[in-house]
């Protein structure tokens, strides 16, 4: 029997009001942007803003908590953006939405950074005794192909240097039930030849640094065959896919293929619209999925967006947060 | 194919001392007063005694003064700035049934922008700019341009719940556009620019800009100029292929780029005139009159003289007032001796560009 587990790959939208407080705190400016060492009011109106996110999924009854990412003005290259080796560059596209990052470039040794573990150490204090913690972080062969490399001198080398640091990172975490891995660039910008068969071992470092158990979650569609045979490779619990903005016959094709593993996540509720599911027909969805999987039971299917929910308003992500939960409680009747 | 692009001719004015005649213009926005922000916010404050009458009257000032200033500048047409409008998208959603909204999101940092839902059918109900249309024709001696958002960026910069695609919800839209433009030139409009900024982000979807434009000339009779205006993208992925779309003029964005992306429209020949952006946007610096007469001329390995509009690359809102006036200034004044040099036989058409080399 698979169990449902009800989650988010994270990096919230801010509440409106922090949207505001943030802003005039901050300003609008690329130089305005988190540094990594905030003064004491924008820590606070994080703190505040964590905390709401934080008890939003806990009310929403989500089976697992994110700290929400709010701080993660960068996105996925946040962890880099932070680092003290890291300059920050020009304004750049992020994959193609019409959002921006700033550029890191890579200019020193990516030594421990400690600024991710600071966020989860917070959030595992608000949660107490509740072990639903699930940390979020880029994976290694997105965080390095959003970056620009300027220290290390070669690709291989620089993917080996940015999982080395993931891993040091994942190792400061406190306790938590789940990492998810986001790993958008190996669909949007695949691997090529020359470093493709290095993206397991990659990977395995980041999950190998934790016992949680370890999702590498995919989106933007659906991954090339070659990718995802090695990725069938890297040492992690469940792979996730996208089956709303996804080529969906090509995953089934992947996983009937070349298998998967004992965990999945199912990208099912769309990230980027505000149209809220009904939980039904998540539900619908997620026993539609896991029928095409030939031969297969899971021990775990988490059942999430398939994107992050940072490019909906506030009060449609927090909807969506509610249609997750629902989905996944044992007593959802579905019609047949 | 494109239209015939022979109503030029209606925007040189009467007293034009050159026989070529290159025709000046806006991309449309333009540096709010700093007075007109404050309007805003009073109008904002439930506390003040400031209200949306009050609100409307600074809007018809601002129109006032900033296509007069477009008028100082010497442009041969021009625009009131932009003066009513907010943001882009937002401005024709609320405007639009069907569309809702629910709040702002995330574009970088801590810049954000209401991205508006489409909950239902869109549909055409009031006009959307002929009031602002017919009040900057009243106040202004120079024939105004209307700058309208592309259907196709509506569609791709609001979140779609409604249609069974983006391209569906386009369409649907670019026939609402279709209408308004009816109601425009009814109102006397003879000079239309549709804004497709979306393109240049995506600009695979060429073939569904190309069905819009389809839909939206349908029926616009042909004295009237309709301009397409992109910004910031890889041209090289839209051309050829905007050569069959149906429209007098292509107005780009080339300045900020230093012109590195000219050659990918000398072949093949160009087909729509082209609109090219002089001055930077970007850039508070003011470019010299003998700069920007550099600038035109890279427009000619393009097309020739008779078929060259003049403009700056993009709407010129973010620039300080001072320098935004600046920049058009002499932006009209290096057109006009670019066209008296012109006139005595003093630019080889065949090579306008010195090599390098």
């Amino acid at each position: 029997m698979t169990e449902l587990v009800s989650t988010t790959p994270g990096l919230y939208p801010l509440p409106d009001w922090a949207k505001q407080t943030l802003s005039d705190l901050k300003g609008h400016q690329k130089h305005d942007l988190i540094s990594g060492n905030e003064g004491p009011d924008i820590v606070s109106a994080y703190e505040r803003a964590r905390e709401e996110v934080v008890s939003e999924q806990v009310d929403a009854g989500l089976d697992r908590v994110v700290e929400g990412q709010l701080r993660w003005d960068d996105m996925l290259a946040h962890p880099l953006t932070v680092h003290e080796n890291v300059e920050t560059g020009g304004i750049v596209r992020y994959y193609d939405n019409n959002n921006f990052y700033r550029d890191p470039q890579v200019r020193g040794e990516l030594t421990f950074s400690g600024d991710v573990a600071a966020e989860l150490d917070a959030t595992a204090d608000l949660l107490g005794d509740d072990d639903s913690l699930q940390a979020v972080l880029p994976g290694p062969y997105s965080l390095a192909d959003l970056s620009t490399d300027e220290y290390y001198g070669d690709e291989a080398e620089f993917l080996d240097a940015v999982s080395e640091f993931l891993a040091g990172e994942v190792d400061a975490f406190p306790d938590h039930e789940t990492l998810f891995l986001l790993e958008p660039s190996l669909i949007e910008s695949p691997p090529g030849e020359d470093i493709d068969a290095q993206l397991p071992e990659a990977i395995s470092a980041v999950a190998d640094a934790t016992d949680a158990n370890v999702v590498v979650h995919t989106y933007w569609g659906a991954l090339e065959e070659k990718v995802y045979a090695h990725l069938m490779d890297a040492d992690v619990d469940g792979i996730g896919f996208d089956f709303v903005a996804g080529d969906r016959d090509q995953t089934f094709y992947n996983i009937n293929e070349y298998g998967t593993k004992d965990d999945i996540a199912l990208g099912l509720v769309d990230g980027q619209n505000t149209l809220v599911e009904d939980p039904a027909t998540v539900r619908e969805r997620v026993e539609w999925t896991l029928d095409r999987v030939q031969n297969k039971t899971f021990d775990t299917a988490y059942v999430t967006s398939n994107t992050e929910l940072f490019y909906l308003p506030e009060n449609r992500a927090t909807e969506k947060l509610s249609a997750l939960a629902a989905a996944t409680e044992d007593e959802l009747e579905v019609e047949a | 194919m494109s239209r015939d692009a022979e109503n030029r001719e209606q925007f040189r004015p009467e007293n034009h001392d050159n026989e070529h005649f290159l025709l000046t213009t806006v991309v449309g926005s333009y540096p709010k007063p700093k007075w007109l922000n404050r309007a805003n916010d009073l109008a904002e404050d439930p506390d003040s005694k400031f209200t949306e009458e009050h609100l409307h009257e600074a809007h018809d000032d601002a129109c006032r003064v900033i296509t007069n200033e477009h008028e100082r500048s010497g442009l041969d047409t021009v625009v009131d700035g932009e003066m009513r409008r907010e943001e882009m998208v937002e401005y024709f959603a609320h405007r639009i049934p069907g569309y809702e909204f629910n709040g702002p999101v995330k574009v970088w940092g801590h810049n954000y922008f209401d991205k508006p839902s489409v909950v239902g059918e869109v549909e055409y109900d009031e006009p959307w700019l002929v009031d602002e249309f017919e009040f900057t024709r009243d106040v202004a001696s120079k024939p105004v341009k209307v700058p309208i958002t592309g259907p196709y960026t509506l569609a791709s910069w609001s979140f779609n719940e409604h249609y069974e695609s983006e391209a569906e919800l386009a369409y649907a839209l670019a026939d609402l556009v279709n209408e308004e433009i009816e109601q425009l030139v009814e109102a006397g409009a003879t000079y239309i620019q549709i804004d497709e900024p979306a393109l240049a982000t995506t600009p695979d979807d060429h073939a569904i800009v190309g069905e819009c434009l389809e839909r939206i000339v349908s029926g616009v009779p042909d004295e009237v100029r309709i301009g397409l205006h992109v910004c910031y993208g890889d041209y090289s992925r839209i051309y050829p292929e905007l050569n069959d779309y149906p429209i007098d003029e292509f107005d780009v964005e080339l300045c900020n780029g230093g012109y590195d992306q000219i050659d990918v429209f000398t072949e093949p020949e160009f087909e729509p005139d082209l609109a090219l952006g002089v001055v930077d946007v970007h850039d508070a610096e003011v470019e010299s009159v003998e700069e920007i007469k550099e600038n035109i001329l890279q427009g000619l390995k393009v097309v020739p003289p008779e078929k060259l509009t003049i403009s700056p690359d993009c709407g010129v809102k973010l620039l300080p007032r001072k320098v935004a006036y600046q920049k058009m200034e002499n932006m009209v004044k290096a057109a006009r001796e670019v066209e008296a040099e012109l006139d005595a036989g003093e630019i080889d058409l065949d090579a306008p560009v010195q090599s390098a080399d």
